[in-house]
């Protein structure tokens, strides 16, 4: 017997997520309730036998789609999660929304929100779900990446990453960033789905020949044309798709560098 | 039928050699990436006044995009009809060696690719080095930028002797050398129709040729223990078997310990499991109460690596701050850690000429490359790196950051 592809990176993915619960034990995972975030959080049941020893954080900037809240509660329960909701109450109460601006409104309810959480909680390192293949900026991630006191990512000068030897924290960082799920592509992720029989948010799925292929607030998500209603389908869709999985969502199309600039602030 | 398995390979080669143009050039060849994308690069190339630019496929930072260089490694996903790729492009730049190691690293083969017009340079030299260090025997040759010199034959020919023969000074054999033109497609996904002369195979045919790194099965067991859980009554040890297999029942030996016992059960959430072979992250129990930690490594009594508390080792120093055998570092191998001094540097070695430097050196400093004796605190387990590579390679930690990579020789 030898492994498949969707073995050596449930493996690999496995291997991060105990290395970083070694290192830090004080972390938290980021669930966007997504797809990428839920098959990581299936993956970390796995890691540690059902059983998560530390918390789950949803960023809500109250812009969610409805189907999202119910997946999260049913699911916090049914996994028995300590689950975390960050919010930025204060902009919030101010009446922030994409309205106002797109990079104002992720940086403040996402970024700003998510840095309040780990102040308030002193989180040594944080559990994110993105992959290589969903941006050209995501690409040149590393698993284990330091974020500075002002949340800076500092993508000119990242730490050298080999052989399965991660970054430990020095005094200066903040918080590491730990990305379990980078090499695996969209692909996977839904095949992995099928085959583990993970639970996903409904609007992944098409109605009315319409589907979302990422999904986040119902401000800034579009969706995508599609008849792909089951997950059979969405394999297949996605094997011959030329569409990129992101085209749908607003955040990566502003500007040029508009995801560089979010990121290097922070943002996910 | 499509091979499950996904084959990963990484670009190096000097700066301006055309890495980054090579992989956007086969991705745009193959039609692997969604109009948006192309799109996106089209519009990036005429904003700053240039023909499609197929390096901004992977350059995606503002400064890499401004300076034309690529700053930090990249990985993009593609497909032939035979198997899926991992594309692992690097910086050619000596300022970045540190970001190549880290994508070559990650790699189960490598293409070199060297500018015809220019010839071999310092950074195809020191990428080669470090891709014969870096045990990755799995190597591609490309001579790109043909159109330069009208696609001469002679002129492929000479570079190519003098590539060879750099390689074979460092025990490195390519599997194939191909002349390409990355701007103008030659030779990359279509045959050349200006190269008559030549009649190998494509750059996209050179990578379906290409093998994936085995897991080590027919090896005895090794398990570097990783972490141990409490679960409920249980006390749970998890790892990733290196080497070998793992079943319930097995005698085994602890080291650094020495102690003795079986393996109770194999634990795998929601799975009923019996055992577990290389390559898998498992967890274990014990008939005994031993004492397991962190760093311990599981084998077959009697049949285990050897302890020992000096570490002969090629090691590549990557830190601006030279390393100086006074100096307390930390190395770290699988999931084994402890305190040490390179006690001893028998030779200092320029990565980039291969020249001895300094023979008992007393530093090493960034970019070279030492044959070194490590003195550990506590005893560790290495194997040779040909034979179990996951126990056969370690790297140093100073301050929070890791300095260096090494080969066990």
């Amino acid at each position: 017997m030898s492994l498949t592809h969707l073995d050596k990176l449930e493996n690999q993915s496995i291997y991060i997520i105990r290395e970083a619960y070694n290192q830090f034990r004080n972390v938290a995972m980021l669930w966007s309730i997504g797809k990428d975030s839920t098959t990581l959080l299936w993956l970390t049941r796995k890691a540690f036998f059902g059983r998560l020893p530390f918390p789950v954080m949803h960023i809500d900037t109250s812009y969610k789609f409805k189907e999202i809240y119910t997946f999260r509660d049913k699911y916090a329960k049914e996994w028995n999660l300590e689950l975390l909701v960050a919010r930025n109450e204060e902009m919030l109460a101010a009446g922030l929304g994409p309205d106002k601006g797109k990079f104002q409104c992720c940086n403040e309810l996402k970024t700003v929100a998510l840095k309040k959480a780990i102040a308030a909680n002193k989180f040594a390192a944080l559990y994110l779900g993105i992959r290589r293949d969903e941006h050209g900026i995501r690409a040149k991630e590393r698993f284990f990446s330091p974020r500075d006191e002002d949340f800076e990512w500092d993508y000119k000068n990242q730490p050298p990453e080999l052989w399965d030897q991660y970054k430990t924290k020095a005094a200066d960082e903040e918080h590491i960033r730990v990305h379990p799920l980078l090499g695996w592509t969209e692909l996977d992720i839904w095949e992995y789905v099928q085959r583990e029989n993970i639970p996903v948010v409904d609007l992944y799925f098409a109605k009315n020949g319409k589907r979302y292929r990422s999904i986040g607030c119902h401000t800034c998500c579009m969706p995508v044309d599609s008849d792909a209603d089951t997950i059979e389908k969405i394999v297949e869709e996605l094997k011959t798709s030329t569409v990129s999985e992101r085209s749908g969502r607003a955040q990566d199309k502003e500007e040029d560098y508009m995801m560089q600039r979010l990121r290097s602030l922070g943002y996910m | 039928m499509i091979d499950d398995n996904t084959l990963s390979f990484v670009i190096v080669g000097h700066i301006d050699h055309g890495k980054s143009t090579l992989i956007g050039r086969l991705l745009y060849d193959t039609q692997s990436l969604p109009p948006d994308r192309i799109a996106e690069m089209e519009k990036a190339s005429a904003e700053r006044g240039h023909e499609a630019e197929f390096a901004y496929l992977l350059d995606h930072l503002e400064e890499e995009r401004q300076q034309g260089i690529t700053v930090d490694t990249t990985q993009v996903f593609f497909k032939t009809d035979k198997r899926h790729y991992v594309i692992i492009d690097t910086p050619g730049h000596v300022e970045f060696v540190k970001n190549m190691i880290t994508g070559a690293s990650q790699a189960e083969a490598a293409v070199l690719i060297v500018d015809v017009n220019e010839g071999v340079k310092e950074q195809t030299k020191r990428h080669s080095y470090m891709l014969s260090l870096l045990g990755l025997e799995q190597v591609v040759v490309v001579f790109n930028k043909m159109d330069l010199v009208e696609y001469r034959q002679e002129r492929f020919e000479k570079v190519k002797a003098d590539a060879l023969k750099f390689l074979a000074s460092i025990k490195i054999q390519p599997d194939v050398c191909i002349p390409i033109s990355a701007m103008k497609g030659d030779n990359v996904a279509d045959k050349s129709e200006n190269m008559d002369w030549y009649d190998g195979p494509t750059f996209m045919e050179s990578l379906d040729g290409l093998k994936n790194h085995k897991a080590a099965e027919d090896k005895t067991l090794l398990l570097p223990v990783q972490d141990v859980y409490k679960i409920s009554d249980k006390r749970i040890n998890v790892g990733r078997v290196e080497a070998g297999t793992i079943n319930a029942g097995d005698d085994i030996e602890i080291l650094p310990t020495g102690l003795k016992t079986k393996v109770k059960s194999i634990e795998k959430f929601l799975e009923e499991r019996t055992n577990a072979e290389a390559g898998e992250c498992v967890g274990f129990t014990t008939s005994d109460a031993v004492f397991l930690e962190r760093g311990a490594v599981v084998c077959q009594p009697g049949k285990g690596p050897k302890l020992s508390d000096r570490v002969s080792a090629s090691v590549f120093w990557m830190s601006k701050k030279p390393l100086s055998t006074d100096q307390k570092l930390t190395i770290r191998c699988a999931t084994q850690e402890t305190s040490c001094k390179v006690e001893q540097i028998k030779e200092r070695i320029n990565s980039s000429t291969l020249e001895v430097l300094e023979k008992d050196a007393k530093g090493l400093e960034n970019l070279d490359v030492g044959e070194v004796i490590i003195k550990t605190k506590k005893p560790i387990a290495v194997k040779d790196f040909n034979d179990v590579q996951e126990l056969g390679r370690f790297v140093l930690v100073r301050d929070q950051n890791i300095c260096a990579g090494g080969i066990v020789t």
